[in-house]
């Protein structure tokens, strides 16, 4: 599924361990800690660290969540301890590569814009001075990569907006945005995987489940994926909402 | 099977939750009060995994449509079995046909020998709220659900025998004091610093460690809003989302702290003032709407110590039932 050209991985800048590192695992609460990595490789660090503690699977560890410049770990203090998962992260650390992204198929998320499905698209378009199709070719013309899930279960947090599309969150929140709605907040853009009180610009509807508890994986995106909408009618939404 | 007469404001079926799908940004919800929770189970002599019923304050009724082992926990649990008063921590008969009512409490635990049976779903049985699955069918219960209740352990069964050959409906014995946590209406709570601690202006962190702080009526299982003081950072300032915790304490920017329980999302993007050690995590849970709260704080070690005491009483408590009603005795001393 996954590939890409071979380019050669290169070790992670040294200098930041013996500068920054001290300060970047910090305990949150007493059964987590944070692992903190700004800067310009930041994101890159945080991808080929999870992968490394993924396949290491240090005892006690009960769950990892990567975010966009930390990564917290999880675990029980009746199996480990901060002391001891810290000294593991910073070997891990000290012998770690940036690897590249491999360039995987974007997921494609069909969308239905505008209408009853997306209320604030000509609002958006209005924002810009331009029109409701000038929106849904910039946003389905963008490749975007999602830098974390999070806020809900398989909502992603995706980068990649074009400037031009940066629009500020609603005045007033709508109580209610269904499942599949597809936004825009200030420079980020998403989709809702359940019915959920959201203060972004709706233009779309994606008839996805981006969660599913049944499915395997349940949720459709992880971090690092990249992600493509393409642009589908209101019939063919309507067929697609009305399977099971 | 339990018959729902009156479900009460919000009952749940839950169990340890879901820590293992964070990544995926499932929350990870589970019973707010672990320690209640898990000693109502051990009482009844459940698998610590068997799903249980959690109610919000009271008003609920069940009407047990078969014989069964019950146990409550929770801070100021009244309740009654066909009329007659049933304490908290201690397991109790069930007569087929009988109607326990929950009359006051908390986050109070019903736990039932043999668990709630409801599916496993994502590794858990507890009730996602807002995602909408797990538990029973996705949701809080309602009035005339049938709740399945699964087969119980033969530690349950003997338990239970045990109890009929008294000729006892509950139990002389139960978790003693050394075992619940010391709930009040206004606990101090401890606290390890969290990193924009040191940010907070020097009134609001004298307020934030010397003052108690009113729990507001919008509180509810994914957190509890703090009112009575407006915290301020030196310096307002923008965080990336990152992990979140149990217990962590974030500042929006309204200035009322919000403290993330069972139901909090994985992750979050408000500065983080401190996080509630795991060992006072039940005080937290068992707080009502207009209920009051201090915070101190402590060290880790001294929080892990706390930790790992708590487990092991838990673990020694459920070993000491398992050898009292091991096969072949009577449960006598």
């Amino acid at each position: 599924m996954r590939s890409g050209p071979p380019i050669a991985p290169r070790r992670a800048a040294v200098h930041v361990a013996r500068t920054v590192w001290n300060d970047a695992i910090i305990p949150l609460g007493d059964r987590a800690l944070t692992v903190t990595m700004p800067g310009a490789d930041g994101r890159a660090l945080v991808r080929c660290l999870a992968d490394r503690v993924r396949a290491d699977a240090p005892p006690g560890m009960t769950a990892l969540v990567p975010a966009i410049e930390s990564l917290t770990i999880h675990y029980d203090p009746l199996r480990s301890s901060f002391g001891s998962l810290r000294s593991y992260l910073t070997q891990a650390f000290v012998t770690l590569e940036i690897t590249p992204v491999t360039v995987a198929e974007p997921v494609l998320i069909p969308v239905c814009y505008g209408g009853e499905f997306g209320p604030d698209l000509d609002d958006v378009a209005a924002a810009h001075a331009t029109t409701a199709d000038a929106i849904i070719a910039a946003h389905s013309g963008g490749l975007y990569t999602v830098a974390m899930i999070g806020f809900l279960p398989g909502f992603p947090y995706l980068e990649g907006l074009a400037p031009a599309l940066h629009t500020p969150r609603r005045a007033t929140p709508r109580t209610a945005v269904p499942a599949g709605s597809v936004g825009i907040g200030g420079s980020s853009t998403g989709v809702y995987p359940f019915a959920s009180p959201g203060g972004w610009q709706i233009i779309g509807r994606t008839p996805r489940a981006l969660f599913s508890p049944t499915r395997e994986p349940p949720a459709l995106l992880q971090a690092g994926d990249r992600v493509r909408f393409t642009p589908i009618t209101t019939a063919a939404l309507r067929a697609l909402l009305e399977q099971p | 099977m339990i018959h729902v007469r009156q479900p009460g404001i919000q009952t749940t079926v839950q169990d340890l939750g879901r820590p293992n799908w964070q990544h995926a940004g499932v929350p990870v919800g589970g019973a707010m009060d672990l320690q209640a929770h898990r000693i109502a189970s051990i009482l009844v002599g459940n698998d610590l995994h068997a799903a249980a019923l959690e109610c919000a304050l009271g008003g609920v009724a069940l009407q047990f449509t078969s014989a069964a082992l019950v146990a409550l926990a929770g801070r100021d649990v009244t309740a009654s079995l066909d009329g007659t008063p049933i304490v908290p921590w201690r397991a109790f008969r069930v007569e087929r046909g009988a109607l326990l009512a929950l009359h006051t409490g908390c986050r109070t635990t019903i736990a039932v020998a043999g668990g709630i049976d409801v599916p496993i779903v994502l590794d858990a049985r507890g009730t996602s709220l807002r995602a909408g699955f797990g538990g029973w069918e996705g949701r809080a219960i309602r009035r005339d659900d049938q709740l399945p209740i699964g087969r119980p352990s033969s530690l349950s069964e003997r338990i239970r025998d045990h109890l009929v050959e008294a000729r006892l409906t509950i139990a002389r014995w139960g978790a003693g004091p050394d075992l619940l946590p010391a709930y009040s209406d206004a606990p101090t709570v401890r606290i390890i610093e969290g990193p924009q601690f040191a940010e907070l202006d020097d009134a609001s962190r004298t307020l934030l460690l010397g003052d108690s702080f009113r729990i507001a009526p919008d509180s509810d299982r994914m957190g509890y809003r703090l009112s009575g003081h407006a915290l301020r950072l030196t310096t307002p300032r923008e965080m990336l989302s990152s992990g979140v915790t149990a217990g962590t304490i974030q500042l929006p920017p309204g200035g009322a702290p919000l403290v993330l329980m069972a139901d909090r999302q994985t992750t979050g993007g408000y500065p983080r003032l401190g996080d509630v050690i795991t060992a006072d995590l039940p005080l937290m849970a068992q707080l009502r709407p207009g209920d009051h709260v201090r915070f101190v704080l402590t060290e880790l070690d001294v929080a892990q110590d706390q930790y790992r005491r708590i487990e092991h009483d838990l673990a020694r408590a459920q070993r000491a039932l398992q050898l009292r009603f091991a096969a072949g005795t009577d449960g006598s001393y």
